[in-house]
Order: C-alpha cells, then structure tokens, then sequence
C-alpha cells in the first residue's frame, strides 16, 4: 500500500476516470445511497454531524462547513434560501474540483441536496470558471440524468423539490472570492463586497446564501453515509478527514490523490508522486497550498504533517492543499515574479492598494529577477507588501503580499545574491535605479 | 487589471442565429424572472461562440435581450478576460498557460514554439489561422504544461507535441485533448497506485447501509422535513 489511506477509505473512488462517471456508476460505487434516510434525520441532524465530522472548508480558509451552514437563518421568510457552489477553481496549482465534477459529479448533486436541504434552500447554482468547458459539460449531463431519475427536482423521490443550476464565469481568477462570485451571478463585473452583511444574511439576489467549495459539498454524502467519527478518524486533532492534494511542479509524477489529513510531505510526495525530481536532497521549496500562501523551505517540509494548524505554524497555510514543488534548479525570484504578475493581472481594481500595489510589486519583481535593484529596495518591497495586506475588501490584496513576503523570509539572500551579480556585470555601475513610478 | 477595449473596426450589425437565441433562452430560465441579467456571462460566451469574438454591435444587442443598460454589459464585455474583443484565429485560438506551476516545467518551451510558427502573441497570424496569448493559471496544475485550444484541454505537452498539435489545426483536423504523455487524466505517470481495490466497483456500495448515528425515533422512510 502506498500513503496512509486506504481504498476503502476514498471518497472519491472515481478521481481518475477510469469508471464510469454517470449515474449507474456513481450508484454502483455508493452515491445516492440511502439519501433519503439521511434527509429524514432532519437538517438539525445533518448539520450537527457535519460539525462532528470536523470537516473543515476545502476552498482555502478552513472554516468548519457545519458551522458555516447554521448561520443561515433557522426559518425561511419573506426571501428564499440559497446555496451556491464555487467551482471557479482558479488558484495556481490547483485541479482538484475539476476531476470531481468531471469524474465523479453525482457525488456533487448529491451533496447539494443534502446541503440545501438542511439550510432550507431550494435551489442551488453551482458556479463553475468559464475555462472549464468539458467539466461543465458533464456537469450539465449528469444534472439532466439526477432529474430524470427524480432524484432531483419538483416532487422527487427525496421529497425536497430542488433545482440544480450550472452557472459559468469568463476567466476572472477574484470570482473565486464568494462575494465576488454572487456579483458574477447576479451578471455583473466580478468585485467583492463589503463584508457585513455576510451572504447568510443577504448573498445572492439579496437573499440568505451559503457559499461552499466543491470538495466540501461534494464529500457530504459520503461523511453522512459512514458516520462523523469515520471522517473525523484522519488526520491530527481539528485537521480531519481526507483531502484531495495536487502535487505539481518538480516531482517525478505529478498527480491529484486523495490522501488523509496530517499525512507527512515526504510520505506524500514519495510514495504517491515518485519523489522529488533528482532525489529528496534536490529540493528547494514548497508552496504548499496554492500560490496565495508563503513558501516553504526544504528543511521545514522534513517532518512537515500535511494539514491546516502545522502550516500555520510555519506562517504558511493548506489553502486548497495544491502542493507547488521547486527543486534547487528553480529560480525562485521569478517564480514569485511570475505570481506577482498574476495577482496584478486579476486584481479586480476595486480597492487602491491592491490595484495599484500589485502592479508596483510586479515591476519591482521583474527588476529582482535581473537584479537590477538595490539592496535596500528588498525592505522596501517588504513594506510595501504589508501596505496592501489587510487593507483592501477581500484577500487578494493579502494573496499578492504574502509569496513576496514569504520569498523574503526564507530566500532573501539569493535576492540580494542575484543584485551583487548584476552589479558585478557592468562595469561602470551609476547608482540603482529608482523604484518604479 | 488588464487594460481591455474595443477592437477599433465593427460590423455593421449582429443578429442572433436561431440556436444562440434558443440557447440563450434557455440559460435566462435558470435564473429568477426579474434576474435576467445573470445570463449575461453565458449569453456573451455563447455570442462568442457563435461570431467567434464579441462586437459592440453583439453587446447592443445582448443588453436588448435582457433588458440591461449597454454600459453594464460592456463592463462585463471587458471584465472578463475569456471574452475576445478581436478577431481571432479560424482554424485555433491557443492560449497557454503560463503562471508558475506550468512555468515550472516548461510551458516558456511551448510559448516559443508558438511565437515561431505563429507570430506575436495576441495577434492574429498573418493568414488568419491562430492566435495564441499566454494565459493565467487553468486549473490542471498536475498535468503542467497545459494549453487550452479552442475549448479544450491539451495537456503535459511537449514542444514536439504542441507543434504536431498546430500542424493538425492547419491542416483542418481537430487533435485529441487530454494529455499528451499517456496518462488518462491526472494519474501518476506509469499507472494509478491508488483506487486498485476491485471492491470499490463491485456494487457493494450500492447495498443498502444503516446510517451511523441515526436518531432513534426517526425511522428511515419518515416524512422529510426541514
């Protein structure tokens, strides 16, 4: 056996495709079984186990997905309830919804019913990113199968009428962001809200709306199935369960596996991904949840448990748990330059300091990369990144500060090494050029 | 930000083909009836399809349909990054993924190949054929390098196969997706090593279970309420 899990364990039996991904399949390998059992125990059940189960929210914050759903209002009024599904999956290094929603997607519909259900919502938008053309369409196939069978619905066998919507974006990576991604459903340019009100109280259309990842809605089904104490069994104390990992970048076979929380980073990387590229030694650094958290060096991954409260630890996080792996023969500053240029491409230029700071972080990213600084301009980026962090609407301003900053934690001498060497190259060096604008 | 505008010559008009209406049509009933404004991402996309890029003249026209001031569609025209505001190439529009996972093994080799046998990036070929941008994170990070072509994924891509890949497009033949190295999809390279147990598929799932923690007075098959 490979890594801890175990088959009989996965969630997601289907990860890979090599079965069939449609309703008879999904059946056979235990979607939709005994669901309507589980709505019967009522939604104060559903959302008491989902608790238990310690199931934390798979988009990148880690916020308990029970939790989450009992602060939506306990009685429908005057304004109907409503879940919505981020499948805008866009954080570099991550590729895990798209082979749940083209693989294994009844495990998904099942998970919204049960997730509606339990806050009262009748309906439910999934929202996927616009790129992701095959994944809707097979969305799209195995929603029309869940209707015929009734298993969703006006009077379905589930005795809950619920409608499925796919809804897709058009390549805005800050749609990922949950208010950002009910403007984009509501048909308008994709920028954050002010937060409160908090979308429980009014998200889509004005009205109560629970925003959940993919994998958190789509495990569901399954946690309920086998029990909060089975789920709850993976991993360290408040990390539970198992967990989707895409582990990219320069190991030997880069692959998406489901893996139990906590596993370590070498397990994980040796067993399932064929080691690093040229051997364990070769390694340099990680970015261990997606571009959005600080890297890593290769002696904290050593004994590195893979789950939210040890990367914390290392001022690093899980995030979505997209594993970005660099050897010793990666450049680290353009690494980090190549995201700057990100975040800057996907501001949505709502708040100054983000707009105007990724693009400023980037071009003096850009000049680091040649080196074509000075020394003391490293501090002065530093600064700059905790001008835009904290102080702008939504995290991304906080996403676009922190791969520089972590850069500058672990790797500021190869910064000031790549600077000495620039300098060393002309002859006739006539003082550093001025920060850019 | 990226700065996004018009392209500077229009048609003169744009009509709705019978299809993208009815498509369309069908994406406004998703929505609340007063919410009509929320097809405007998938109507656009489907325009798109339909002319191959978005005109000023298809925005009016979208803004009609769903009852929206024209700025506010042009806003989201120019928002959105998946939306062409140019014509692009007949026979392919490739955009690679160039954000770090995909740099990180090799997608500056795949840029290349299409600046050689295409041109500058973001400008249409010289016989109309292509056009290639280099793109942000796609989302298939674990078969990097990626490109998507026209709507779908071509993944762990070479340089040899990205230019055989070209080739076909010019040629009139449409290329398979998925990866390019013999996987199926995101599998280790070699073979899965995971989910090989033959009881996962066996129906055994499907048998019917008593769910752990189920409240005692309850009784599967009880009236469902909230």
């Amino acid at each position: 056996m490979v890594g801890i899990l175990e088959d009989k364990d996965r969630i997601f039996t289907n990860l890979y495709g090599f079965h069939d991904w449609g309703l008879e399949g999904a059946k056979q390998r235990g979607a939709w079984n005994s669901t309507k059992d589980i709505l019967s125990y009522g939604a104060e059940w559903i959302i008491t186990n989902v608790k238990n189960s310690g199931l934390r929210g798979r988009g990148g914050a880690g916020f308990s997905t029970g939790l989450k759903w009992s602060f939506m209002p306990k009685e429908v009024k005057d304004r109907p309830h409503y879940l919505v599904v981020n499948a805008d999956e866009s954080e570099p290094g991550t590729c895990k919804d798209r082979e749940i929603m083209r693989h294994d997607p009844h495990l998904l519909i099942e998970g919204c019913l049960i997730a509606s259900f339990s806050m009262q919502a009748h309906a439910c938008y999934i929202y996927l990113r616009g790129e992701y053309v095959l994944e809707r369409e097979r969305m799209e196939a195995a929603v029309k199968q869940a209707y015929e069978a009734k298993l969703i619905g006006k009077n379905n066998v589930h005795g809950w009428d619920f409608d499925v919507y796919i809804h897709h974006g058009a390549g805005a990576y800050i749609c990922g962001e949950e208010t950002a991604l009910l403007e984009s459903l509501e048909g308008k340019k994709g920028q954050p809200r002010l937060k409160p009100p908090f979308p429980a109280g009014s998200g889509l259309y004005g009205c109560p709306t629970t925003v959940n990842n993919v994998e958190s809605i789509a495990v569901v089904g399954t946690i309920l199935r086998r029990g909060a104490a089975w789920f709850a069994s993976f991993g360290a104390p408040n990390n539970a369960g198992t967990k989707l990992f895409c582990v990219s970048g320069h190991v030997n076979k880069p692959c998406n596996v489901e893996e139990a929380m906590s596993i370590p980073f070498r397990q994980l990387i040796e067993d399932h991904c064929g080691g690093i590229r040229g051997g364990w030694g070769n390694l340099k650094a990680v970015i261990p949840g997606g571009s959005s958290v600080p890297m890593i060096t290769a002696e904290q991954c050593e004994n590195l448990p893979m789950d939210f409260d040890s990367l914390r630890n290392l001022k690093s996080g899980l995030g979505t748990a997209a594993v970005i792996v660099m050897d010793k023969s990666t450049d680290l500053i353009r690494a980090i330059a190549r995201l700057s240029y990100f975040y800057k491409h996907e501001s949505c230029g709502q708040c100054t300091p983000c707009r105007e700071g990724t693009g400023w972080m980037w071009r003096v990213m850009e000049r680091m990369v040649k080196g074509d600084a000075d020394p003391s301009e490293i501090d002065t980026l530093l600064e700059v990144t905790t001008q835009v962090e904290g102080h702008t609407i939504c995290a991304l301003g906080d996403a676009a500060a922190w791969p520089i900053q972590g850069l500058i934690r672990h790797f500021r001498h190869e910064i000031e090494d790549r600077i000495t060497l620039y300098r060393s190259s002309k002859g006739n060096f006539a003082g550093h050029t001025i920060a850019a604008e | 930000m990226a700065v996004r505008r018009l392209a500077k010559e229009q048609p003169a008009s744009f009509t709705f083909s019978a299809e993208t209406l009815e498509k369309a049509n069908w994406w406004i009933a998703k929505y609340p009836v007063s919410r009509r404004q929320s097809a405007v991402i998938p109507i656009l996309w489907l325009v798109q399809k339909q002319e191959g890029w978005v005109s000023e003249p298809a925005i009016t026209a979208i803004a009609k349909l769903l009852g929206m001031p024209q700025i506010r569609v042009f806003e989201v025209a120019t928002f959105y990054t998946m939306f062409m505001l140019e014509p692009v190439g007949s026979a392919a529009l490739i955009q690679v993924c160039g954000t770090t996972p995909c740099m990180l093994r090799g997608s500056d080799a795949l840029m290349k190949v299409c600046k050689d046998k295409i041109g500058p990036k973001d400008k249409l070929s010289k016989d109309g054929k292509f056009t290639w941008q280099e793109v942000e994170c796609l989302g298939a990070c674990c078969n990097a390098p990626m490109a998507q072509i026209n709507d779908y994924f071509y993944e762990d891509l070479t340089p040899e196969n990205l230019a055989q890949i070209i080739d076909d497009f010019a040629a009139g033949k449409s290329p398979k997706a998925g990866p390019y190295n013999g996987r199926h999809t995101s599998e280790p390279l070699g073979g899965a090593q995971t989910l090989l147990d033959p009881k996962l598929y066996d129906g055994s799932a499907a048998k019917a279970v008593k769910i752990p923690n189920a409240p005692e007075a309850a009784s599967p098959g009880t009236e469902v309420k909230a």
